[in-house]
């Protein structure tokens, strides 16, 4: 293309300057500025509010393709210049009507903020950022490959540490105590030396790293280091994996108690995506009440082991004792609940187990369960479970037995899923109606499914039990079965990493960022609807689902001709 | 006695009455093709015979035994293998995987690895294309995956549901001279067909089903020229 596509120009830049609009008027912005990122003059408002900016700079200069420096570079700083456009409307507004009593956070700090303090004179200082941030997302679109992708890697692992600063506090504490923190933080933001510091020094190594890459793929083609690459390959795959199991081995000691409890919710979740997984992943069964055996899992292990009210056995079970018999309690509800939906397929299965893992919380809160679940009151007292003469009672203690679960689990699931049944899960998943035919017994894989996926669920609800020392009824609402779907999803369904992953963006996250806490279902359904639209098969997509989404390019390689 | 017996069948979807009394029998080594416009039954007939319904009244019989205590699940023992209509391939296993999962039933690796080279001698096509997702394939393709899934569960009896159905002319020849080939090796085939003109030129007997019941049967030849098939289901005045 030649000329500027003036269309798109603008069309982009009026989306980036609306979602910075959008982000204003939610309040967003003015909540987000609190917090520094680098220095005291680029915070987290600064990222919603030019986030969307940057971006529509970007995707411009990338619709003019092969067009020169100069097209790119004019068309994203048009961008740039319509997407101050909402944004000032937003500023005159409000400046001449009175917009607070409808727009509760369209108020004067909003206003200070966008106008950067210079009242109306700042009207131009604001399109001035909205262009010269545009015009380096244009510029950064026309960079050669290698450059653009360094350096963006690296800015993006800047702000990224920079927004989850109070990791790096914590880690430097331990390793270093506190005055060392004080060198490359200012409260939590980066000082600006230290983040310019870590910017050169992550391009160094990515570019390196991208060297040695091209230089390794010319041996590749020159095809004389075949073996060797291969054998590397195998070398670097056991160093990644003794070095991920180090540090999750060590990472309570570094991380400190509130790092530590944010991982164990992580591995919580963790292990109901596993259980899940098998369900909606390789069985295809849509559950959507899975909550249900996460509660049979945690009450199953609070009835048996408390020392509370409830307690009628005289503190028979101590945690050990118990686990089995959870995980065997659950998977009997498991398969009671499968019983009754067999013949039930897509939104009817869905809806019915809605409906029970309603029920299931319902009774647990009724009047008539009272005696064994205790009502609105929940369990009480469930003592902490003692591993060899260790009491297991802080969340540094907590995360090496849900870790411990998880990896149970998770090879569990990758041993199933490479089993005969776990083609039959694939096989009933992709038609009942062949898979039946084929000789598959589908009450049968469908039970095992459900029976397994509520074991694993139990079993996080026991450790769940355990870690809280008592649990309620309204613990176990419906939004733990669509956070364990939602994670699994964004993570990639059927895939195992794709769990891990999905409960880090999904549960960590979002915990790290407590702060922010009342919009986090906001940002909850704008990561899927972006999600859903740009990467449907999710984050880390098992092979089968990478096939089926992207089925143009799905020619395994190694086919024979 | 016939291979195949089934007396009487009547099957509902809720309170719909799909089959009024059906009954064909299909004898060992032969091709009997089923016919008849849209919504005669035909489609029914063979789900209800591979168990995937359950008729409320009659019987079915394989060799002389009842099929009527079986689930759907266990006919594949017995020898009974279903092409569905449609195709119905798992698209996101490989062409490989697919055809494993027709062996699903049995245990003798050795004779499944012969058996997958057979289908491969077979449908040449799917050997080029045994890594391939099976989703990604034309739909020729698909129905040759569907037939050699079949046959690696060494059938005695083959129900094959549309095969023609969504096929180009010269595909539908090349799966029409398929059929026949497996036949002469053995299998039995019941074929449902509304392609009637190709149905009936390899099948050696012919049923035709009209809303939901039995009005004609005869040798395939005698039915070609039939009067009343000719009108309705060959398109000659």
């Amino acid at each position: 293309m030649k000329t500027i596509d003036w269309k798109t120009a603008i069309r982009n830049g009026l989306v980036g300057g609306v979602i910075a609009l959008y982000f204003s008027m939610i309040g967003m912005v003015e909540a987000f500025s609190g917090r520094n990122l680098i220095g005291d003059f680029f915070n987290m408002g600064h990222l919603l509010l030019f986030g969307g900016v940057l971006a529509a700079g970007i995707l411009t200069a990338r619709a003019h393709k092969e067009a020169s420096v100069g097209i790119n570079a004019f068309s994203s700083l048009v961008a740039g210049l319509a997407a101050g456009i909402p944004t000032t409307l937003l500023i005159l507004l409000a400046n001449n009507v009175e917009l607070q009593s409808v727009f509760v956070s369209v108020n004067r700090t909003l206003l200070a903020l966008l106008t950067f303090e210079r009242g109306m004179s700042g009207l131009g200082l604001f399109f001035l950022a909205t262009s010269l941030i545009a015009l380096a997302g244009g510029l950064y679109d026309s960079l050669p490959g290698v450059y653009k992708r360094t350096l963006g890697l690296s800015l993006s692992v800047v702000v990224v540490v920079a927004v989850f600063s109070n990791i790096v506090t914590q880690i430097m504490t331990t390793l270093f105590g506190r005055p060392s923190v004080r060198l490359i933080l200012d409260g939590d933001a980066l000082k600006p030396l230290s983040a310019a510091v870590l910017f050169v020094v992550l391009t160094g190594i990515f570019i390196l790293r991208e060297q040695r890459r091209v230089k390794a793929e010319k041996l590749v083609a020159s095809g004389a280091a075949a073996i060797e690459s291969k054998r590397a390959s195998l070398q670097r795959q056991v160093i990644l994996f003794v070095g991920i199991g180090i540090l999750l081995l060590i990472a309570p000691y570094v991380l400190g108690s509130f790092l530590s409890q944010v991982l164990f919710e992580v591995g919580r979740f963790v292990l109901l995506g596993l259980g899940l997984n098998i369900v909606v992943g390789y069985a295809g069964l849509l559950d959507l009440g899975y909550v249900a055996f996460f509660a049979f899992g945690a009450y199953t292990m609070g009835i048996l082991t408390t020392t509370g009210p409830l307690n009628q056995g005289g503190g028979l079970f101590n945690f050990w004792l118990a686990l089995p018999i959870v995980v065997l309690v659950s998977v009997f509800f498991g398969i009671m609940l499968g019983f009754p939906v067999l013949r039930m397929r897509g939104d009817y299965l869905a809806i019915v187990t809605l409906g029970f893992g309603e029920i299931i919380r319902i009774l647990a809160l009724s009047d008539w369960l009272r005696p064994i679940m205790g009502g609105a009151q929940g369990v009480l007292a469930i003592p902490s479970p003692v591993f060899f003469g260790i009491k297991l009672d802080s969340p540094e203690k907590m995360y090496y037995l849900v870790l411990a679960g998880a990896l149970l689990v998770a090879f569990v699931s990758i041993r199933l899923r490479d089993s005969r049944l776990g083609r039959q899960w694939m096989a009933m998943r992709e038609d009942e109606d062949v898979a039946e035919a084929m000789g598959i017994n589908l009450v049968q894989t469908k039970l095992l499914a459900f029976a397994i996926g509520a074991g694993f669920s139990g079993l996080g609800g026991a450790i769940f039990a355990a870690r809280l020392g008592n649990i309620f009824p309204h613990s176990f609402n419906l939004l733990i079965s669509i956070n364990a779907l939602s994670l699994i999803i964004v993570g990639g369904l059927g895939s195992i990493p794709g769990v891990i992953v999905g409960a880090i963006a999904l549960v960590g996250l979002p915990e790290l960022l407590r702060e922010f806490q009342e919009y986090r279902l906001l940002m909850y359904g704008i990561l899927l609807i972006v999600m859903m639209l740009n990467r449907p098969e999710g984050f880390l997509p098992a092979e089968v689902f990478k096939r089926e989404l992207h089925a143009e390019e799905a020619e395994l390689p190694g086919a024979e001709a | 006695m016939a291979m195949l017996e089934v007396k009487d069948i009547h099957t509902y979807y809720g309170n719909i009455h799909a089959l009024k009394g059906v009954s064909l029998e299909v004898n060992q080594g032969e091709i009997v093709t089923l016919i008849g416009a849209n919504g005669a039954g035909k489609t029914t007939t063979l789900r209800t015979i591979s168990g995937l319904l359950k008729p409320r009244q009659g019987s079915i019989s394989l060799n002389g035994e009842d099929l009527h205590k079986y689930p759907a699940h266990e006919l594949v023992y017995k020898g009974i293998a279903m092409v569905p209509e449609g195709r119905g391939v798992f698209s996101k296993m490989s062409v490989q995987e697919n055809l494993e999962m027709g062996a699903y039933h049995r245990n003798d690796k050795a004779a499944i690895l012969s058996d997958m080279d057979y289908i491969f001698g077979l449908f040449p096509r799917l050997k080029e294309r045994r890594r391939q997702v099976s989703g990604t394939l034309s739909g020729g393709e698909q129905q040759m995956l569907a037939t050699g899934r079949a046959l690696m569960s060494r059938p005695t009896l083959l129900l094959m549901d549309e095969p023609s159905m969504g096929l180009a002319p010269i595909l539908v020849e090349g799966i029409f001279d398929t059929i026949e080939a497996i036949n002469k090796e053995g299998t039995t085939v019941l074929l449902v067909e509304q392609n009637a003109l190709m149905a009936l030129s390899i099948a050696h007997r012919g049923y035709v089903l009209q809303t939901g019941q039995m009005v004609l049967t005869d040798n395939a030849e005698k039915l070609k020229k039939n009067e009343m098939v000719q009108k309705a289901y060959l398109g000659i005045d």
